[in-house]
C-alpha cells in the first residue's frame, strides 16, 4: 500500500545540499547600495532644514574664525590712532561695517572676528575635554559596574552638587589669569558629568546585548569591547549632547568674561568684548555690544539646531 | 569577572583521546531569593571530532553548562563549585588565567549563540567582525584576515561573499546572519564548537539548512560539536552521543540510538512518549505530569520523583546516582537500575513500550 504523503526518504548528496543552500541564498540578493551609519544619518540630516541653516552659519563663523584673524590680526598693544577724539566711538560705516568702539576706537568687526576664534576654540576644545573625560568615566562605570561604578558616580554626584558658576568664577580668578588654555581646561573639567551619566546608562544597556557576549566568546579583551564594540553603538546620543555642551560652554565663557573673570582682554572673546562695551552703552554706543552679542546668539542657536538635527538623524527610531 | 576560583587538588588530566572532560560541574547563582544550583554535578566527556547533544527543557542548565565551559558567566553572582573541573585539550579551564582563556575562546573553542539577529554588532560590517577574530587569534595582517573572512563566508554557502563582507548585519536575513555566525565560529578552525540552540530563532526551512550546514562543516573540519537543544528531532539528526539534563543534573547519557530508542531514565521515557508520531494515531498523547521543580525548593532525593510514575519510597529518601543500565555505555540517574529496583524496571519498560505504541489497538486492524 503506497501512501502519497510518505514520499521515499532519499538523502540528497552533500554537494546538492550546498547547491540548494546557495540557491536559497540567491533569493536574498537585492542590488542596493549599502549605506553605513553615517551615510544614513547624513541623508536624514539633510532633510532637517533648520539644522542645515545652523550648519551653514557655523561654517561661516568657523571660516571667519580661521581666516579673519589672518586678514586683520588683532594686536592689543598697537593703539589705533584716534583721528578725532570721539569718546563714544563711531557707528557702522562703509569703512567699519560694525562701527568703532568708544575709547580706543577699535574696529568692532575686527574684534568680533578675532573673538570668534577664541570663543569657538574655547567652546569646542572644552567640549572635547568634557566628552573625553565623561565618556571614559561613564564607560568604565557602566561596563565594570559594582564598586568602581559606585565610586565614579559618587564623584559625579559631588561635582554636580557644586555651585558650578561660583566654582568656575573662583577657579578662573585663581588659576585662569586670563589664559585661554586654562579657561578651556576649567570649562572642560566642569562639563563632563552629564556625559558621564549618559554614557554610563548607555553602557549599562548595551553591555547586556548579545553581541557583547558574542565578542567575549571569541576572545576579545575588555578594553576592546568597551571602545570598539560598545562605544560605537553609543556614539549618537554622545554626539548630540556634545553639541549642546559647545553651546553651553560658549555662553559660559561669555558670562565669565563678562563678569571680568574670564579671558584677558588682550585676547578678544565675545564675552570680554561685551564686557568692555558695558560702560559705553549709556553714551549711546549700541553697536559695540550688539555685534558680539549677535555672534553669541547666532552660534548658540546654530549649534543647538545642529544638535537637534543630529538627534533626529542619528536616532534609528525616527524615520524622517 | 573574577579570575579563577579557589584552588583545590586537581584530578589527573584525561587521556589524550578525550578532548573535553567535564567533571562534577556545579554552577550556583547567588540571587536575591537564595542560591540557585543551575548546574549540579554534571560530568561528561567528548572525544575529538565527535558530537554530543545536551538535551533538556528550559532551565535545566544546558546553556549554563556551556557558558561555564566558556567562562562567560560573571562571578559573582555565579559561583563554580570548588571541586568542579573542566579539562579541554589537556588543560584545566576553570583555573586558567583569564588571559589564556581569552586566547582559547574563538580560537580553540567557538560558540554559536541562539539569537543570530542580536549576536552581531550592528555598527560593523560582517567582514570587520570575522576579520577581527582572525586578527586577534591568528595574528595575521588585516588583508589576510579579510581574505579569510571571505573564504569562511564562502564555506558556509553565502553567495557573492566578496560583496557580503562589506555589508552590515541589518542587511541580512536571520538565516544569513546565522550563517555568518557559523562562518565566524569556523574562521579559526576550532577544535570544539559549542552551538547553543543555533536554530531556535529561525524558521523551519532555514533550520534544516543551518543544521545540514553545521553537520557538513563539522565533518569537513573535523571539529567536535557540542549541540545544546531542546529539540529531540535535531538531536536525532545531528549528534552521536546524548546527555539528557533535568533540573541541573544529568539524568541519562548514552549514544543517540540508545537514548532515543531505548531510554532508561523515566524522565527521558516521558519525553519521548510525549512526541506525537504516526504510530500513536488515535490515542491520547502521554504527557509528563506536573512541572519542573522550583530551584529554590528541589525535592530532597530524586528531583524527578514528584512527577515520576514509577517512584517508590527509595526515590523519596535516597538521591539516585548515574547507574549503568542493561546497555553498555548508557547510564541513567534512576533507582530502577539498582538491584532494589530490578522488579519494577521490567514493569516500567513494559509501560514505556506500550506508551510508544498507544492507540494502535484502539483503531483495530485496518
Amino acid at each position: 500500500m503506497s501512501d502519497p504523503f510518505l514520499a521515499p526518504n532519499t538523502e540528497p548528496a552533500p554537494e546538492e545540499i550546498e547547491l540548494r543552500a546557495a540557491e536559497a541564498g540567491q533569493d536574498y540578493e537585492v542590488q542596493l547600495e549599502s549605506l553605513n551609519q553615517w551615510q544614513l544619518a547624513w541623508r536624514k540630516f539633510r532633510k532637517h532644514r533648520l539644522a542645515i541653516v545652523g550648519l551653514a552659519i557655523l561654517i561661516v563663523l568657523i571660516a571667519a574664525a580661521i581666516f579673519g584673524p589672518i586678514l586683520s590680526p588683532f594686536v592689543f598693544n598697537e593703539i589705533p590712532r584716534p583721528d578725532k577724539a570721539v569718546y563714544a566711538g563711531r557707528p557702522p560705516s562703509l569703512n567699519h561695517p560694525f562701527g568703532e568702539t568708544g575709547g580706543l576706537q577699535r574696529d568692532v568687526l575686527q574684534l568680533v572676528v578675532n573673538g570668534a576664534r577664541t570663543s569657538l576654540i574655547i567652546g569646542f576644545s572644552s567640549m572635547a575635554i568634557g566628552v573625553l573625560i565623561g565618556t571614559v568615566v561613564g564607560a568604565l562605570a557602566g561596563y565594570l559596574g559594582g564598586f568602581i561604578d559606585n565610586i565614579l558616580m559618587r564623584i559625579v554626584d559631588v561635582m554636580l552638587s557644586l555651585p558650578l558658576l561660583f566654582v568656575i568664577l573662583v577657579a578662573s580668578q585663581f588659576f585662569g589669569n586670563g589664559n585661554v588654555l586654562l579657561i578651556i581646561i576649567i570649562f572642560g573639567v566642569f562639563s563632563w558629568m552629564g556625559i558621564a551619566r549618559l554614557v554610563r546608562s548607555l553602557f549599562l544597556s548595551i553591555r547586556e546585548r548579545e553581541f557583547v557576549e558574542a565578542a567575549k566568546a571569541v576572545g576579545v579583551r575588555d578594553r576592546r569591547i568597551i571602545f570598539r564594540h560598545i562605544l560605537p553603538n553609543a556614539i549618537s546620543p554622545i554626539v548630540v549632547s556634545a553639541s549642546l555642551i559647545v553651546a553651553g560652554n560658549i555662553i559660559g565663557e561669555a558670562f565669565v568674561s563678562f563678569l571680568g573673570f574670564g579671558v584677558n582682554p588682550i585676547y578678544p572673546t565675545w564675552g570680554n568684548v561685551l564686557s568692555n562695551a558695558l560702560t559705553f552703552i549709556p553714551v549711546g554706543n549700541w553697536w559695540w555690544p550688539l555685534f558680539p552679542g549677535l555672534a553669541i546668539i547666532m552660534t548658540v542657536l546654530a549649534v543647538n539646531f545642529i544638535g537637534d538635527g543630529l538627534r533626529d538623524a542619528l536616532d534609528p527610531r525616527s524615520r524622517a | 569577572m573574577t579570575e579563577t576560583i579557589e584552588l583545590h587538588v586537581l584530578g589527573a588530566p584525561p587521556p589524550d583521546d578525550i578532548l573535553l572532560d567535564v567533571r562534577n560541574l556545579r554552577t550556583i547563582f547567588h540571587v536575591m531569593d537564595g542560591d540557585v544550583p543551575a548546574v549540579d554535578g554534571v560530568s561528561f566527556q567528548l572525544r575529538p571530532g565527535r558530537s554530543i547533544g545536551i538535551v533538556g527543557e528550559s532551565g535545566s542548565g544546558k546553556s549554563v553548562t556551556a557558558l561555564t565551559i566558556m567562562r562567560l558567566l560573571d562571578i559573582p553572582p555565579a559561583e563554580v563549585g570548588a571541586d568542579s573541573e573542566i579539562w579541554f585539550d589537556g588543560k584545566e579551564l576553570l583555573r586558567m588565567p583569564m588571559d589564556s582563556m581569552r586566547k582559547l575562546r574563538g580560537n580553540d573553542i567557538a560558540m554559536i549563540f541562539q539569537e543570530p539577529l542580536t549576536s552581531l554588532n550592528p555598527v560593523f560590517t560582517i567582514g570587520d567582525q570575522i576579520a577581527e577574530q582572525v586578527e586577534i587569534h591568528l595574528k595575521v595582517k588585516r588583508k589576510e584576515a579579510w581574505d579569510r573572512a571571505i573564504e569562511s563566508l564562502k564555506l558556509v554557502g553565502i553567495p557573492s561573499p566578496e560583496r557580503r563582507v562589506k555589508q552590515y548585519p541589518h542587511e541580512m536575513s536571520g538565516g544569513m546572519r546565522q550563517r555568518v555566525m557559523i562562518a565566524m565560529a569556523l574562521s579559526c578552525e576550532p577544535k570544539l564548537l559549542i552551538a547553543d540552540e543555533p536554530t531556535t530563532a529561525l524558521d523551519v526551512t532555514i533550520q534544516a539548512q543551518i543544521l545540514e550546514l553545521l553537520k557538513t562543516i563539522q565533518d569537513r573540519t573535523d571539529s567536535a560539536l557540542m549541540l545544546i537543544t531542546h529539540d529531540l528531532g535535531v538531536v536525532a539528526e545531528m549528534v552521536e552521543d546524548v546527555v539528557v539534563m533535568y533540573a541541573g543534573q544529568v539524568v541519562e547519557t548514552g549514544t543517540v540510538e540508545q537514548v532515543l530508542l531505548e531510554p532508561r531514565a523515566p524522565y527521558t521515557m516521558g519525553l519521548i512518549e510525549s512526541i506525537p508520531t504516526v504510530d500513536k494515531r488515535g490515542g491520547r498523547l502521554s504527557v509528563i505530569k506536573g512541572t519542573v521543580p522550583s530551584p529554590f525548593n528541589l525535592p530532597p532525593a530524586c528531583r524527578f520523583e514528584p512527577r515520576c510514575p514509577y517512584a517508590w519510597d527509595l526515590c523519596r529518601n535516597v538521591p539516585p546516582e548515574l547507574y549503568p543500565t542493561d546497555q553498555a555505555s548508557q547510564f541513567a540517574r534512576c533507582h530502577l537500575h539498582t538491584p532494589a529496583g530490578e522488579t519494577r524496571r521490567s514493569a516500567a519498560l513494559d509501560v514505556h513500550e506500550k506508551a510508544m505504541t498507544v492507540g494502535r489497538d484502539v483503531r483495530g486492524p485496518a
